[in-house]
């Protein structure tokens, strides 16, 4: 089979054959649409707020955008102080485990009370604060773990640290880069939709969720869970066009 | 302080070197003298972990000893130099560029007064010199480890150094392959003779390549004895089974025997005393 052909293809089939699954089991269980929404139900839903989703589905994704931006400047950034300094690498590393352990349900009403009324900053800070953990930590240990040879070759000439950084440490760490930016995207989406959903105030994906709980229309909330799952497929998608530019060459060619 | 003459290239004077560790310090060079004349090759041996590549860091002046000097074409090294190339066990190749992109890597960082059109024909010359014509736009992962090994050694002369520093370049590799690639280091030294310093575990290895063998003393470690390696030029791998280099080869096997404690000067070998 042809390789363009297959990759359309086989997600394709594997969707379709997922929707009519379930659509079968819903009807074949006869289950009301508040214990389980069938496909069917969620087209009508899509008809009729269609200028809702777009609106909705833009001010998540921006705000989710933003975040993450925030979270590969400020993650890059902690993970280059702690991948070329020890002592802040050990000073740093139990903080840093310290706040990811936290739960960030619980830090959006502190959010929400510090900032009052400025939503979308504080939507855009909750993503930034859930995702830019793994990006430091990729970052850092893939500085860190940059063997001495490499650093040795451009030593020896008489590199400066800020030439080895650019020349070998930085494209060396891209791959790892990327791999934890993928696990960013979708954390971020969790932030965004956190302070939507925890903090109502009338944006994102997460009010239309929120209205689709208040007024009782179910399969709305499960159209809105379909809405954000296709702007996370198409956001981590976007990080794997970037990769392949930035990092192809990590990619082992087949065969 | 007088400089040395010009026809020494490399000079170690009384160096001693200790690295500091959690049970104190640990000496890995004690007062290391010896010289290497300009566009010779030198060649150190001795047992494992006697500081032989802590000699080719204080060498390229990435790390400064403790005491003793070291020089370099009359110049006291106190920081790493443009004039050096060095290549490593690990040819650590950049994935992220073509060979020819990481060949032409030290160019940008040194100053040549070559242009850019100029570097890129040396760099094919390079290539063509061993054996790697035509993988020029390849990635390393295309290569096998020979390959990398070959294209590292381009890139560690590409910028015309004085000095190159080997560290166990040839260690990792298959035997038929080390000695191709002897025979490769033979040929761009005719080509354009530099001053060698190689760090080596193959006895073999360092006859054939070499104008003077080194052999270290065991931790800390000083030279504990020098062979002059007199088979003419241009050698072929034939000479390593001549009565010459055999009688050579016995005689290194016993000094890093000393090295190592296993044997004293007195019971030297039947050859080596013929």
């Amino acid at each position: 089979m042809n390789d363009t052909l297959r990759k359309i293809l086989a997600p394709t089939i594997f969707i379709v054959g997922i929707l009519v699954v379930w659509e079968w089991a819903v009807w074949y269980n006869n289950l009301p649409d508040f214990r389980m929404a069938s496909p069917s139900d969620l087209i009508p839903r899509y008809i009729r707020f269609w200028d809702l989703f777009l609106i909705k589905s833009w001010e998540t994704l921006w705000r989710t955008v933003a975040g993450l931006g925030l979270a590969v400047i400020f993650g890059t950034l902690i993970g280059m102080i702690m991948g070329f300094s020890r002592f802040a690498r050990e000073g740093l590393y139990p903080i840093l485990v310290g706040f990811n352990a936290i739960p960030k349900a619980t830090v959006v009403p502190i959010v929400a009370l510090m900032f009052v009324g400025q939503h979308d900053f504080n939507t855009v800070l909750i993503a930034f604060l859930i995702s830019f953990f793994p990006i430091a930590v990729s970052v850092s240990i893939g500085l860190s773990t940059l063997e001495p040879e490499y650093r040795d070759i451009l030593r020896s000439l008489g590199a400066s640290n800020v030439t080895i950084f650019w020349k070998i440490a930085l494209p060396k760490t891209l791959p790892e880069f990327f791999g934890a930016l993928k696990v960013a995207v979708t954390l971020a989406f969790i932030g965004t939709n956190l302070m939507e959903i925890v903090s109502p105030h009338g944006r994102g994906l997460g009010d239309l969720f929120d209205s689709g709980r208040i007024s009782a229309d179910y399969p709305l909330m499960f159209a809105v869970l379909f809405a954000l799952a296709a702007l996370g497929i198409l956001l981590f998608y976007f990080v794997v066009f970037l990769e392949r530019i930035f990092a192809g060459w990590a990619e082992r060619s087949p065969g | 302080m007088q400089t040395p003459p010009s026809a020494t290239m490399i000079e170690l004077r009384g160096v001693s070197h200790a690295y500091r560790t959690k049970a104190g310090p640990l000496p890995v060079l004690d007062n290391l003298n010896m010289a290497v004349p300009e566009n010779s090759f030198c060649a150190v041996v001795g047992p494992s972990g006697c500081g032989k590549s802590t000699l080719t860091r204080l060498v390229s002046g990435l790390m400064k000893p403790n005491t003793g000097e070291v020089w370099l074409h009359g110049k006291k090294v106190t920081s790493p130099r443009p004039t050096v190339g060095m290549a490593f066990q690990n040819p650590v190749l950049l994935e992220w560029r073509t060979i020819l992109q990481n060949i032409l890597l030290p160019l940008e960082i040194v100053k040549s007064p070559m242009s850019k059109a100029e570097a890129t024909e040396r760099a094919h010359h390079l290539l063509d010199l061993v054996g790697l014509t035509g993988f020029a736009e390849k990635r390393p992962s295309e290569l096998s480890g020979g390959m990398r090994q070959r294209a590292s050694l381009c890139r560690s002369i590409i910028h015309k150094p004085d000095v190159l520093i080997l560290d166990e370049p040839f260690g990792a590799l298959d035997a038929f392959t080390r000695e191709d690639l002897w025979c490769t280091m033979h040929d761009l030294r005719r080509e354009e003779p530099f001053t060698c310093l190689l760090i080596t575990h193959d006895l073999r290895e360092s006859v054939f390549l070499a104008d003077q063998v080194v052999v270290m003393s065991g931790r800390p470690a000083h030279a504990q004895f020098v062979l002059d390696v007199d088979i003419p030029g241009p050698r072929s791998l034939d000479d390593l089974y001549g009565p010459k280099a055999v009688s050579m080869l016995a005689t290194l096997r016993h000094q890093i025997q000393v090295a190592q404690g296993r044997a004293t000067e007195a019971d030297a070998p039947q050859e080596a005393q013929a």
